[in-house]
């Protein structure tokens, strides 16, 4: 009798409750996980709960900072190009894009927020003593614009006011790609740490966000499917084919950037060297060829080819990879280029620094994933319509 | 608003923007974009003027006044660490810490004997310090008067970007303040107050540590950077952070 009555209403609605509730509470405990990990760190201090060093003051942390951070300008991007351009296959992703992209910026402010030591003295710090030659302020600024901006134009979605959310789009787009430059430049820009040092990490950064966006939307959308037990229309798979090609296309031209990093480092100073070196088959070896190289970069770029992607769940797994491959190269990018002491060769020091996360980093980390996830599973409950590619954009 | 008048309203999806409206769109990103970049750009110009022709700046050409700065006759250090213990205690610095130390390399020299060179390091105050230019909240900055590079804990947020730009692992993150410690060259502990040498340097029994005003031609520290046939360095020269600390073996 039951089933009789569940099968006349809108199908969406009633088998995907139960399922989004359980997935909600799992992030809701993921977050809380990150903010008891926050807490602790802050109650028996960073130096303890942490890590990170004198010597090595950055790590995971602000990896995932930079990953989350890194995501939202991709999908921020993707979703200002396709509504500007309008008529293209990836407009009926796109407000989801736009969605996706502040929590993924949240995401990452959440992860900063619990890992600076001092976080309360930002808000009032960076307004009344800016800094115009740090990159971190610019990034900071720029971040935090765009997501207001990009709340905004959200919220101008909803209401459907396009011409006016076109715009914001755009600004949006601006603020995340000067934010996501000024990210890379925070490395970028630092002398001491030759193996960051040059003027390609910006623009890496850059193909990374695009690579990232592409690949989060392919495998939001496909979950959203799955949650909702929806069948996916030709509209909606020949977006994700779109973003399918975008990840194709950023893998070979991050795959050549890599090639040339290495390259270039092995032609350079002792310390790029012995960085490369730490990548290539040091400690941080099993990172970089199995997670950041083979699961991130090769394996997707192969299932994706051969399939040719006309298989969702080849796409979707292949978005998986991405991602999981961006959070290893952001975690290898920062490690690496602190691991080899600046006194290398006094008071017997090792050629590398060891860092190994502890569990209150990792808590920042699934918290992080946590509010992300969160925030995808709100808006599949708050918004499936302004989702669906039955609307304009 | 009734839902039939919504149903009313033109549909503002950007299928049915003319491209005159698009191209309209671009342009005035591309303006926001000019205004944001000649924002940016600003973090790639130094923090003051300096230039790096020589590591010892030219005569005459100081930028600061007092300019303070230390010579390290490193030969002569045998590593007591008295330097450390007054650091320390003059300053405040935790046991996890430190503002000063001292390194040490061991090497191979004729007959098959080795000897060992002791190297203190500090803050060197760098002309061009990657620090200043890193922090968000000017927490820390170079006084324009001593040349100083300043610490005010109460804006740092411990972000330590200032530590990871230090060529010099010159910074520590300090829990007792919540922020950043470094060598103030005793500013707060002993110039402030009229003292005219830092702790290290008067607590150095082999005169290792030479502090002084190398804008004044008749300071110690002029005239060890001026003595003919002296060869002189700085850590991490490549860094171009001209430091104020340099190194002699006289």
């Amino acid at each position: 009798m039951k089933e009789n009555i569940t099968a006349t209403l809108p199908s969406r609605i009633v088998v995907t409750r139960p399922a989004i509730n359980i997935l909600m509470t799992v992030t809701i405990l993921c977050i809380l996980a990150g903010i008891a990990g926050g807490i602790y760190a802050q109650v028996i201090g960073h130096d303890h709960a942490f890590a990170n060093t004198r010597e090595m003051p950055w790590g995971m942390l602000i990896g995932v900072y930079a990953y989350f951070a890194i995501i939202s300008t991709g999908l921020c991007l993707l979703a200002a190009i396709s509504h500007l351009f309008g008529g293209n296959n990836l407009a009926p992703l796109a407000n989801r894009m736009v969605w996706l992209s502040i929590i993924s910026l949240l995401g990452a402010f959440l992860v900063i927020g619990l890992e600076i030591e001092n976080p309360w003295r930002m808000p009032l710090g960076v307004l009344l003593h800016p800094n115009l030659t740090s990159n971190i302020w610019w990034m900071g600024t720029l971040y935090g614009l765009a997501v207001g901006i990009m709340l905004i134009e959200f919220y101008l979605i909803l209401s459907r006011r396009f011409a006016l959310a076109l715009i914001l789009g755009v600004a949006g787009a601006v603020a995340e790609t000067l934010a996501n430059s000024n990210l890379g430049s925070v490395f970028a820009s630092i002398n001491a740490r030759p193996f960051w040092y040059g003027s390609q990490l910006p623009i890496f950064f850059l193909a990374c966000a695009f690579l990232s966006g592409a690949a989060a939307v392919v495998m939001f959308t496909h979950y959203s499917h799955v949650l909702a037990r929806k069948q996916m229309t030709p509209t909606v798979f020949s977006g994700m084919q779109t973003a399918g090609k975008v990840m194709i296309l950023m893998i070979f031209l991050i795959s050549i950037a890599n090639a040339w990093k290495f390259a270039n480092a092995y032609t350079g100073n002792e310390e790029m060297i012995l960085t490369a070196d730490a990548l290539v088959h040091g400690p941080l070896a099993t990172s970089f060829w199995v997670f950041e190289i083979a699961i991130g970069l090769v394996l997707p770029f192969a299932l994706m080819i051969a399939t040719r992607l006309n298989s969702v769940q080849a796409m979707s797994t292949a978005a998986l990879m991405v991602l999981v491959g961006q959070f290893f190269s952001r975690f290898n990018m920062v490690v690496s280029g602190q691991i080899v002491p600046q006194y290398y060769g006094y008071n017997e020091l090792p050629l590398y620094l060891s860092y190994l996360p502890t569990a209150a980093e990792f808590l920042l980390v699934i918290g992080g994933i946590g509010l992300v996830g969160f925030g995808f599973l709100a808006g599949e409950r708050l918004f499936p319509s302004v989702f669906s590619t039955d609307r304009d954009h | 608003m009734r839902i039939d008048d919504l149903q009313q309203l033109k549909s503002e999806s950007p299928e049915t923007l003319p491209s005159a409206e698009r191209r309209k769109f671009l342009k005035m990103g591309l303006v926001v974009t000019g205004v944001y970049l000649s924002g940016t750009v600003l973090s790639l110009t130094s923090v003051r003027d300096a230039h790096a022709e020589d590591v010892v700046p030219e005569v005459g050409k100081y930028p600061y006044g007092p300019h303070y700065s230390m010579v390290i006759r490193e030969k002569l250090c045998i590593d007591c660490e008295r330097c450390k213990e007054a650091c320390v205690k003059t300053n405040s610095v935790p046991v996890y810490g430190f503002r000063t130390t001292i390194l040490e390399k061991r090497r191979a020299i004729a007959n098959g004997e080795h000897e060992t060179i002791f190297m203190p390091v500090l803050c060197n105050q760098c002309n061009r310090p990657p620090c200043v230019r890193v922090c968000p909240t000017t927490a820390t900055w170079k006084d324009k008067k001593t040349g100083i590079v300043m610490m005010n804990s109460a804006r740092c947020i411990g972000c330590k970007t200032c530590m990871t730009a230090c060529p010099y692992n010159a910074r520590y993150f300090k829990e007792e303040t919540r922020a950043v410690d470094k060598c103030d060259f005793c500013w707060e502990s002993r110039l402030s107050k009229g003292e005219k040498t830092t702790a290290c340097a008067e607590a150095c029994p082999a005169d290792v540590r030479v502090f002084g005003d190398l804008a004044d031609t008749k300071s110690r520290v002029f005239e060890l950077l001026h003595s003919p046939e002296t060869m002189i360095w700085v850590l991490r020269p490549e860094a171009g952070a001209l430091p104020n600390v340099y190194y002699v073996n006289v």
